[in-house]
């Protein structure tokens, strides 16, 4: 028999009981359609990037078609070696590191954008289903016996995401100086060629990127509890959110397209196309 | 019109199988009207959780072909003519019998909860609020609790053993509701990171794909929460404006 | 004590029912320091109340000045043609307000004004924007709030718990409620010095219902079972907007926000056919003109408001007319059409879930085309007869509030009146449960005879595994309640009605459950709510056979005029000697500082 006589209290009631029965089949999934192919789909489509990313940052070379490579008459620098800050630089921006320094330039400056990548919002449910498999689709048993989750080392640091979002912005702007810089031709002319056209597709999507972003929606005003009181950060704010829900696609389009744009320099600079110029 | 297959799981905590039940297609129905209609004529011991049966309530919750879905909710229109329909009881959940589940775990997380601790009311005995105060948490305050978003979650859905400090995808949203809202004095972010398992959500986002209300979950409730810790403990610009301007916040006692 | 009863719960108060009503009775029960119980047939959070879409209305001013709590009264009287117990009404125009204020300090985001302040909307029988809402789902938010609130205050919730009986000391007072566990089939005694019905409506009886399964009358029938008064059974408020099509969701509900926002009814020949259907007591204040109408929505005091916003009897009984003229839509219901008067952006922002209600279960975009309804079995006006000022019961230790108690809303409830009502009540009926729940300083006993017949009662069916299908039986009741006391009664209809539910008595009695099992035995539980159901239809029958005239949500095809005579009395159900028998009994005389509000107005 069981009686009680007064409200209970709380710590019974909020105890958790686990490893009672559950129901359903045993299997993995009962999910019929093909689960499967969006997490292949993001797979093969990282790979390809990663491995084009080290074959571009190993390549140490054709990466600058422009005033002083000699090639031609082009000021093209491919974001991936941009800011080039090495002294063995094809093309000097500031030469921070010396002369002691001699493998490709890429692999000082791709820290800082793969880092805002890695501990992206977006990205990381990408790998955790795609290469992790936790969970590879909803309402698909996990391969894993246990999980803890982002709280331990290593996978704590994705919490620092919003200090890589700091240098984001620095790398946008100077992707956006780079692009500034495609429209200069040799002698102090104006003009404009099919690869300045491809640096300002690439700067306008690393900045829909950077600025749907997850990190800097709160920096705007996610912190905020009263936007009638913050009518400027709500501004900032709801222009954020208009395209914080497509950060998923700026960030493939903003990935495919950066390294296109190190492809298109590389073409130009070792000559195997000729840039076609507007005016 | 054609028949429809339909496979439901029977059973309880001793176990159960697929039963298969045929039953003749009406128009304009919804999964929930071919179990109530198997229920009335083959089955009537069926076991079926229901209320208002307009995706108002959160009640039916199931899963249907393997998908996370209310029953309410899924027309029958949108399978193929001949497809066998599988429904099967929430997996994350004990079994009680056939397709109810013990949902006890989600109400217990939620007696967790540190409750709203408004703030005095303006000297006219009014809260001002504006229409841009509260459209973040009313999002948040259209949830039915039909829990099919604790169900997916991978956290305690694979690893049951986490049920013991992790809220869920439904309690994130209630923690959201309440740090966001605008009349709320509380500080539950501790809390959150501590003992409600926020570091666990590793942002794959199931919840938000199943939410029968269209709630974004991940986008507008997780994620804002987990910057909010980080801007707690994680980020060195905060951390060093606070040690700079010494500008700490003023805590306030969380019970749980 | 039987061999079955193996969990006994005491409390000082029990609250059967956790919809806005039973919730806001145990908030403030246990504020004054009462243990509380709350017993609820579903799992917490999913009580019928969340169904409510409109708002809640209170006399705030937030967005008319001239609003206060006497006009408030005065359209809550006029709407329930003056049969509503006036001190009920009173206190709920008076008290409305500062409950709303109460729900907004517990959490509740409502839609707001410019500056600031809680916006309200207009509402069919309300002279001015009057109802507090959240878009259209201000139910859900009542209840989350209010769920939310009693959650983080230690009051003890027992769900999925179905009462089938409420026991009696010697004394006559009510001491005990026996139930069931829905999930184990075990059954479970709950002891209190004070218990609260709060278990809501009666829809479930008829076919086209917007009520959800819950709604099967449980609390009026154990009320009338343990010797308490129901009054004004009579009235079934039919929603002039649920939805027709398809099928499956027939009955489902269109808020009258559609209306409040501009949507307009139309019959098959796209005419707006309410402008034919003005009745003389409203005449002075509704438009003549579609210009004038439609000049209202921006204008409200220049212009009189337009005949779709008349109170919902007057609109169910037009559009059944227009029907059954002929002029009806497809399904067999009438055109509601929002799309060609107002934007989609508007559309969606205002009315989310109509739009995805519509969307997700008919495959209709309400920006684009109109909808189509017909009238849906909504309310019950009647209920438990309670005293007004604390909601007690004729009985002893038995209040009632929400929709299960009568009287508040005479013979027809105006929207948004059923949300504030349940706050309004439901704080007075846990104020004064727990006031004698503390004032009493002996321990409460229950009868052990008594328990041992309730549970052997209730395991009947189980003995009768070879019965009645008691789904089949159900629908019966439905199909019986929906053609014979429906929308438009008669006598002879009424009569036939009474035959036919003396017959479903017996097949009620008959209803079987196969033995498999009682855990979660669905059979089982819809062979006792059989019971409710019955008892329920059995007094809304015969009330109505006995009011020989037309009023609100009562109309009679033989007397289709509102009788002054009958303007005079409730109906009184009770059950004496095992024989339901229902007595006229003289309403409440209105204060004359009241009546004074009324001196001007067209009888």
């Amino acid at each position: 028999m069981t009686t009680t006589n007064t409200n209970s209290d709380n710590n019974s009631i909020t105890a958790v009981e686990i490893g009672k029965p559950r129901g359903g089949p045993k299997v993995r999934t009962l999910r019929k359609d093909k689960w499967w192919i969006q997490p292949l789909l993001t797979t093969i489509g990282l790979s390809l990037f990663v491995l084009y990313g080290i074959w571009a940052a190993l390549r140490n070379g054709d990466y600058f078609a422009g005033l002083l490579s000699g090639t031609s008459a082009r000021n093209y620098l491919s974001p991936f070696y941009s800011p080039c800050v090495t002294h063995g630089c094809q093309y000097t921006t500031v030469p921070i590191i010396g002369t002691w320094y001699n493998i490709s330039p890429a692999i000082v400056i791709l820290i800082f954008p793969m880092g805002f990548r890695m501990s992206c919002y977006y990205y990381r449910k990408a790998y955790y289903r795609s290469f992790w498999f936790s969970p590879p689709a909803c309402a698909v048993t996990e391969p894993h016996k246990k999980y803890s989750g982002e709280r331990k080392f290593p996978l704590i640091i994705n919490n620092i995401h919003r200090y890589f979002w700091y240098a984001a912005v620095v790398f946008a702007a100077i992707l956006t100086i780079d692009a500034v810089n495609a429209f200069r031709f040799p002698n102090g002319q104006i003009g404009m060629g099919l690869g300045t056209l491809v640096f300002i597709i690439n700067a306008v999507l690393i900045w829909l990127y950077t600025l749907s972003c997850h990190s800097c929606r709160h920096l705007t005003g996610g912190r905020v509890n009263l936007f009638s009181k913050a009518p400027i950060r709500l501004w900032f704010w709801k222009k954020v959110s208009v395209i914080n829900p497509h950060h998923q696609l700026y960030a493939w389009l903003s990935l495919i397209w950066i390294a296109f744009t190190d492809f298109y320099v590389y073409m130009v600079s070792s000559g195997m196309i000729h840039d076609p110029r507007f005016f | 019109m054609a028949d429809l297959n339909v496979k439901l799981w029977r059973g309880d905590e001793n176990g159960g199988e697929l039963v298969d039940y045929n039953i003749e297609a009406q128009d304009g129905e919804v999964v929930l009207d071919v179990v109530h209609r198997i229920q009335a004529t083959q089955a009537p011991d069926l076991a079926v959780r229901w209320n208002c049966k307009a995706g108002k309530c959160g009640s039916c919750s199931a899963e249907i072909n393997g998908k996370p879905s209310l029953m309410c909710m899924t027309r029958t229109s949108v399978f193929e003519p001949g497809e066998t329909i599988t429904i099967t009881p929430m997996k994350t959940f004990p079994i009680i019998r056939d397709l109810v589940t013990d949902v006890s775990f989600n109400f217990k997380m939620l007696k967790r909860v540190p409750a709203l601790k408004p703030k005095p009311r303006e000297a006219d005995g009014t809260y001002r609020m504006y229409q841009e105060d509260i459209e973040r948490g009313q999002e948040f305050r259209k949830c039915i609790e039909c829990f099919l978003c604790q169900n997916v979650c991978h956290v305690i859905r694979d690893h049951e053993e986490n049920k013991t400090n992790y809220a869920g995808p439904r309690l994130f949203i209630r923690y959201a509701d309440l740090e966001m809202h605008p009349l709320d004095t509380n500080d539950r972010l501790s809390l959150l990171q501590d003992k409600m398992g926020l570091g666990m959500c590793n942002i794959t986002k199931c919840c938000t794909e199943v939410c029968p209300e269209h709630i974004h979950i991940t986008d507008n409730a997780i994620i804002p929460l987990k910057e909010r810790v980080v801007g707690d403990r994680y980020d060195p610009l905060v951390w060093l404006g606070k040690k700079i301007f010494r500008k700490s916040k003023a805590k306030t006692t969380v019970t749980e | 004590m039987s061999d079955e009863l193996n969990e006994i719960h005491s409390h000082d108060v029990v609250i059967i029912g956790a919809g806005g009503a039973g919730l806001r009775a145990a908030i403030e029960a246990r504020s004054l320091g009462a243990s509380v119980a709350v017993v609820c047939k579903s799992l917490f959070g999913k009580a019928h109340t969340v169904m409510a879409e409109g708002g809640m209305a209170a006399a705030m001013g937030n967005v008319w000045k001239e609003d206060n709590w006497r006009v408030h009264f005065r359209d809550t009287m006029r709407g329930g043609k003056m049969l509503n117990n006036y001190r009920m009404a009173e206190l709920h125009a008076k008290e409305a307000p500062d409950r709303v204020y109460e729900l907004e300090e517990w959490g509740a985001l409502f839609d707001r004004t410019k500056d600031g302040l809680i916006l309200q909307r207009d509402f069919g029988g309300h002279k001015y924007a009057r109802l507090a809402h959240v878009g259209d789902r201000t139910g859900l938010e009542l209840i989350r709030t209010l769920q939310q609130k009693a959650t983080s205050m230690d009051i003890d919730v027992y769900m999925e718990c179905k009462i089938v009986k409420l026991l009696k000391d010697s004394s006559g007072a009510v001491t005990g409620a026996l139930g069931f566990w829905r999930n184990t089939g075990e059954f479970v005694l709950f002891k209190g010095k004070s218990f609260i019905l709060a278990s809501g409506g009666i829809g479930k009886s008829w076919k086209f219902t917007s009520n959800s399964w819950e709604s099967t009358g449980d609390g009026h029938a154990l009320a009338v079972r343990a010797g308490a008064d129901l009054i004004d059974m009579e009235f079934v408020q039919f929603h002039p907007t649920g939805m027709v099509w398809p099928l499956s969701v027939r009955g489902l509900l269109v808020t009258e926000g559609v209306r409040g926002d501009g949507g307009v009814l139309r019959n098959s020949e796209n005419k707006r056919f309410m402008f034919n259907y003005i009745p003389e007591m409203f005449a002075k204040e509704t438009a003549d003109t579609e210009e004038e109408g439609d000049r209202w929505y921006e204008d409200k005091s220049n212009n009189r408001r337009p005949p779709e916003l008349l109170p919902r009897d007057e609109v169910a009984r037009s559009i059944n007319s227009e029907v059954k003229a002929g002029r009806g839509s497809p399904h067999g219901g009438v055109f509601l059409d929002i799309a060609s008067r107002r934007s989609p952006e508007y559309i969606k922002r205002r009315l989310p879930s109509m739009y995805h209600q519509f969307k997700e279960l008919a495959d209709v975009d309400i920006t684009a085309t109109p909808m189509e309804v017909g009238p849906t079995c909504h309310y019950a006006m009647g209920g438990v007869r309670v005293d007004a000022d604390t909601a007690a019961s004729t009985i002893d230790g038995l209040f009632a509030a929400g929709e299960v108690a009568g009287g508040m809303h005479g013979s027809n409830r105006l929207g948004g009146n059923s949300l504030s009502d349940l706050v309004v009540f439901g704080k007075r009926a846990g104020e004064y449960a727990a006031k004698r729940a503390l004032g009493m300083t002996k321990d409460v006993e229950v009868d052990q005879a008594e328990v041992r017949d309730a549970i052997n009662e209730a395991l009947a069916p189980f003995n009768r595994s070879q019965g009645d299908n008691p789904y089949k039986i159900q629908q019966e009741i439905q199909d019986t309640m929906q053609s014979l006391v429906g929308i438009i009664r008669n006598q002879q209809e009424l009569e036939q009605a009474q035959v036919e539910i003396d017959k479903l008595k017996q097949r009620v009695n008959q209803a079987g459950a196969s033995v498999s099992t009682r855990r979660f035995n669905s059979a089982w539980h819809t062979a006792l709510d059989l019971i409710s159901m019955i008892t329920v239809s059995e007094s809304v029958a015969k009330a109505a056979l006995l009011r020989k005239e037309s009023r609100g949500g009562h109309t009679r095809e033989d007397f289709p005029k509102a009788d002054p005579e009958f303007g005079k009395i409730n109906h009184v159900v009770r059950i004496v000697n095992n024989e339901m028998t229902v007595t006229p009994e003289p309403l409440p005389q209105m204060t004359d500082e009241l009546a004074e509000i009324f001196k001007d107005d067209v009888k």
